[in-house]
Order: C-alpha cells, then structure tokens, then sequence
C-alpha cells in the first residue's frame, strides 16, 4: 500500500489546506515537474514539440483561462477563440512596435490587453445568463475575428492580410521566428503555464475563487452573503481573458509562427476549449490540464496506432475520434459533470481507504 | 417567554412600506421595529407578504413608498451585497446553498465581507492570505462545533439531507457575525427533533451571540416558544404587532388564521 490518506493526519489548518494534502499527491505532482524541467529539455525533438508538447501547453493555458470563467464563476463563454486572437494580435503588434520588447514581457502585456476587452465583454453578464450570455459571447467571437481580418492596421497592412511572428531571443536563443530550437520554445511555454497554474490553484481557494463559486452555485444568496457580483464577474472575465490572451500569444508567437485570424482562431476553438475543461473538469485545475492533455494527444495517438499502425484511412480516423469525442461530451454532461478529474478523485478516495472501504 | 427580557434600542425600523409587483400589492403600508437583542417573528398566512419584508430589508426588493432605517440611520437603495456589509445576514425560504462547495466552504464564503487581501496577496497565497484564511477557519471552525456538524465539515452540501442543509444555511448566515439575523422559515419541512435542535440554535445565538433575530415561522408553538415580540401580516396589512400571548389573542389574529373573510 503506497496511495493513503488514513493515518494521514492533519494537525493544523495550514496543513489542512495545502495544495496536495495528500503526501503521495506531493511527491507525484513533484516528480512530474521535475522531469518536465530537467529531463524533458534533453529528451525533445522537434515532432514532441510541434505535435505534442507545445500544443499541450497552449491548450492548457487556454483551458485554465475557461475554466476560471466557466468552472469557477458558471459564465459560459463561445468566444475562447475571438479572445486567443487578441492576445496573438496584441502580441503581434507589441512585438513590431517595440522589437527590444522581452518576449516573457510582451506576453504578459498582450495578456493585459485582452483581459482589458474581455471586461468589456462580460458587461453582459451582469444582466443575462446561462443560454444567452453564451450567445452574447458568441458575438464577441465573430466580431473580434471579423475585426482582425477588416482592419488593416492590426496585421500592418500586410498584403496577404496575415500575420508573422518576428525573431525574438531571451538570453542570446530564439524563442520565436523559424530557428527557434525546441526545447527553448517548449521551456518558455512551460514557465508560462507552470507560473499561472499555480497562481490560479491560489486564487480559486482563497476569496476570490469561493467569491466565483457562490456566484456559479446561487447568486441570490452570493449577494445576500455580501459578493458583489460586479467585481466577482468582472474579475472573473478579466482573469480568465488574461490567461486565454497569454494563450494565445504563445499559440501564435511560439507555436504557430505566422496566422490567419478565421483560420487560426475561428469558433472552432472556442468549442475545442469548452470540450477539454467538460471533459477534464469544470471547476478543477487538475481537470484543465487533463482536457488539455485528452483533446491534443488523443488524436495524436489515435493517428499513429489507427492510421500509421493499422493503415486506416486517415479521413475515416478523423471521423472515428470526432465521434468519440462527441460521445465522451454527451457522457460527461450527462453522468459526470466533474469530469476525468472527479473520475480520479473518487478513484483516490477508493484507492485511499482500500482495503477497508468503511 | 416566562420571564420579560429588557432590549435595547430599535436596531432596525420599518417605517410606512408599501410594495406591489405591477398590478399585485404584496405589502402596504408595513411599519415595525426590531429592537436590539429580541428575537422578533413574523407570522402570517401564505401570501401575506412575510417573504417580500424580508426582501424589502436585505436590498432585494425596493419598496415603491416607505423607509429603512438601521442602527438610526435612514437607507438608501442598497444592494443586497452593501445590506450584507452593514451587518445584516439571513436565510432563505427555499434552502440557498452553494450546491458545489463543501460546508466548510459555504461557511467560509459567509465570512466573504470580513476577508480584505487584495488580488496580489491572493495570487502569491503564501503571506498574508494563508494568514487570514487560517484567522478565518478558525472561527468558522467554532460555528462548525456549535452547529455540530463537524463529521460534514468537507461533504459537498448537495449530497446532505434537507435538515442537514437548512443546518449548513444557518451556519453560513452565522458566520457572517452579523447584527441582524433573518431567517426565513427555517423549521419549514423538519420533523420535531430537529424542529427541536434548529429552536435551541436559534435561542443559543441570541443568548450568547447577542445576535438580534427576525424569523419567520409557520408552526405557532414554536412562535410562541421562542419570540419575544410578533408582527402579524395578512394580505400585505400589518394585523397586529405584541408580544405573543397578545397577539394570540387578538381577535383579528385569530379570524385570520381562521379564514374568516375580511371587512
Ligand atoms: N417577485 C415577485 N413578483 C411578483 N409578485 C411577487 C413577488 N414576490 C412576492 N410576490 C407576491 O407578493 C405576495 C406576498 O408574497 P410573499 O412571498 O412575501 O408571501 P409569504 O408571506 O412569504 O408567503 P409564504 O408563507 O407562502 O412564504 C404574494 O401575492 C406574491 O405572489
Ligand atoms: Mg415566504
């Protein structure tokens, strides 16, 4: 027996509310970051990046941003792809307006800018809900890509109406542009996403998250127990914009090098998002990354065993996963709204008190 | 009440309320006070209006005509959020819990209004937010052990039974450590037992709280057990207004209650 809790005792609050309070749970997360930071770097090739790691890192960024927003404050969002594009955008243009810019500043920046718009998107949600502040969002999202592709001076008049992601180095590497090698993209991704995972597991267990929650479980008595649901909305599109704006830079900076805004950030997205944190875990920051890591890698997989192993046509494949994942939506929504991440946890809880399930 | 209790000060006045929903008047003309310390309940038939007081008094609904005043100051058009900061916390009549959160988090958000680390500290946890979370559960722990609903501190409360539930809701409400308690119906749908814990929580709070208390309540012997004044509603009109044995005797009360028709 390795997995336990029992005899796992907490003797203060401070211990009682840590992170992973379960010691198995510290040592796990710990052994992953580790590999993450020191031996994957030595490991990677440009394949792992391009196919896997750096799309798994960008699809969690964007799905911990959503899930802040829908998981955590119950505002369902379409416009996941529209807000990506402001960060690319807002990147795009920080970068070729001030070239000396650093990289790790200039996505921050662009995160800023888009937690600025996604404010004045959420207006809306102070006044409707659930099927129509969807909608509204699903405005958002065509009128964003509609304003990147009608006015010139977000790609800076460039002739084929795209944009390209200058070279940019830190510290003598290029981390964008076409000679950027990948373990640079792929740590600078990984900081990223490390750092604000963290620094969302905080605010989503403190005030802030609990303010979020009260407003998704019943906003009546969230405002009678004295949440304002002005700032608790609001700042939850602001914080959720930021990291899907952070997202979106990176998709564009780091991973896509050069976008088009219809085809880059269309609303096809924005379901892509909504799938990983269903089928991850709303409300969860484990589920996010676990979303992220299903919808990237699965097709990957399913790709390589049916299409390269099996010699399946590659058409049908596609198919194939599209309605697996068709069904593994329906099922979540409908059995477990918590997604694989609440899977794992009644798993744990299991695992914990076996061989004595009392 | 055996014995009679001395109060203080009106803590909050009700001054000539009149509410109505388009056509509908669900109050008129509703004048009271709630004195600091007593346990004050609001009785009256379905559809009296008892709910809509409540609403008028934490900031839901704002009443066409007539005046708020708590603690002597006069009120004007607060939030339901701004009431709950000035220290007025309540419960519902259908139970209004954050389904998705376990108790202690539910208790945790009553104490929202008394948390202060700004965004930065709460990002970086470590420091001043872990402080004041710990200074907090430690008070929310005492309303845990009061309530004594320790072995559900991290059920999620959906999965409680209703008792349990209206349990948490007074739970949630008292960690707000607020001046003013309102409580709607909180006895609706128990069985005696626990009719009898939720009526010694209730007597417990104001006795060593000091916690004012406005409740309303259907069953008149838990009424008259527990309240030391009563206000009469019947089709949003104030009926009477008296201690309970007065109130039990009045005759307009009592052709109330009997659906003897009006006029
Ligand atoms: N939001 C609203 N919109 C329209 N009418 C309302 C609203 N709230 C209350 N009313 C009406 O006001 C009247 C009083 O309702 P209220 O809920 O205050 O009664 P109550 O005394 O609490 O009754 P009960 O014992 O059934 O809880 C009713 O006729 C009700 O239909
Ligand atoms: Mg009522």
């Amino acid at each position: 027996m390795f997995y336990r809790e029992s005899g796992d005792f907490k003797t203060s609050y401070a211990a009682d509310q840590q992170t992973f309070p379960i010691r198995f749970d510290r040592w796990a997360i710990g052994l992953v970051c580790a590999f993450a930071f020191l031996v994957m770097p030595f490991l990677i090739n440009d394949y792992w990046e391009k196919s896997v790691l750096l799309p798994f890192l960008v699809w969690a960024m964007a799905a911990l941003g959503l899930n802040i927003l829908t998981g955590y404050c119950g505002q369902v969002s379409l416009g996941t792809g529209g807000f990506m594009a402001v960060g690319a955008y807002a990147s795009y243009k920080l970068t070729t307006s001030f070239p000396e810019l650093n990289l790790f500043i200039v996505i921050l920046l662009s995160g800023g800018v888009t937690a600025t718009v996604g404010i004045l998107f959420g207006l809306p949600s102070l006044r409707i809900k659930g099927f129509y502040l969807a909608v509204a969002t699903l405005a958002a999202q065509f009128f964003l890509v509609w304003l990147f592709n009608k006015v010139p001076w977000f790609y800076n008049y460039s002739a084929s109406g795209m944009i390209t992601a200058p070279e940019r180095t830190m510290l003598g590497i290029a981390i964008s542009g076409p000679n950027s090698p990948p373990w640079a993209t792929y740590l600078f991704c990984l900081v990223i996403v490390v750092f604000f995972a963290v620094i969302a597991k905080n605010l989503t267990r403190g005030r802030i998250g609990r303010s979020w929650m009260a407003i998704r479980d019943m906003d009546i008595a969230a405002e009678i127990i004295g949440v304002a649901p002005l700032k608790a909305k609001l700042s939850a599109f602001a914080i959720s914009s930021f990291y899907i704006g952070v997202s979106g830079a990176m998709f564009f900076m780091v991973y896509l090098g050069a976008a088009e805004p219809t085809e880059a950030f269309g609303i096809d997205k924005s379901f892509l998002v909504l799938f990983m944190i269903i089928i991850g875990g709303l409300g969860s920051i484990f589920g996010s990354f676990v979303g992220a890591a299903f919808m990237t890698l699965m097709p990957v997989l399913f790709k390589n065993i049916m299409v390269g192993g099996l010699g399946w046509p590659t058409d049908l494949v596609s198919h194939i996963i599209f309605m697996l994942i068709g069904g593994l939506i329906m099922f979540f929504l409908i059995v477990e709204p918590h997604g694989l991440a609440q899977l794992w946890r009644v798993t744990k809880e299991k695992l914990r008190l076996w061989p004595f399930p009392h | 009440m055996m014995m009679q209790r001395q109060f203080g000060e009106a803590m909050l006045e009700v001054k000539n309320i009149s509410l109505s929903f388009g056509g509908v008047k669900a109050l008129t003309d509703i004048s009271f006070d709630i004195l600091e310390g007593e346990i004050r309940a609001i009785i009256g038939p379905n559809g009296a209006g008892k709910s809509s007081v409540l609403n008028v008094i934490s900031g839901f609904y704002h009443p066409q005509e007539g005046e708020v005043w708590f603690r002597g100051k006069k009120r004007m058009g607060l939030k339901p959020h701004e009431v709950a900061k000035q220290g007025i916390a309540r419960t519902f009549q259908n139970i209004a819990l954050f389904k998705g959160m376990s108790t202690l988090d539910n208790l945790m958000t009553g104490r929202i209004t008394h948390m202060k680390t700004n965004l930065f500290w709460q990002m970086l946890w470590k420091g001043p937010a872990e402080r004041e979370e710990i200074e907090h559960r430690e008070k929310v722990e005492r309303i845990i052990d009061f309530l004594e609903i320790q072995s559900i501190r991290k059920t999620p409360v959906g999965r409680l039974p209703y008792g349990l539930q209206k349990r948490v809701e007074l739970g949630r409400a008292l960690a707000a450590d607020s001046k003013l308690l309102l409580l709607d119906e909180p006895m609706a749908g128990m069985n005696l037992e626990e009719k009898e814990d939720m009526s010694r929580f209730i007597l417990d709070v104001n006795d060593e709280f000091g916690t004012t208390i406005a409740l309303i309540e259907h069953d008149m012997g838990v009424v008259m057990d527990l309240s030391d004044r009563v206000v009469v509603l019947d089709y949003g009109r104030k009926l009477a207004d008296g201690t309970p044995d007065a109130v039990r005797s009045d005759q307009s009360v009592i052709d109330a209650y009997l659906g003897v028709s009006h006029d």
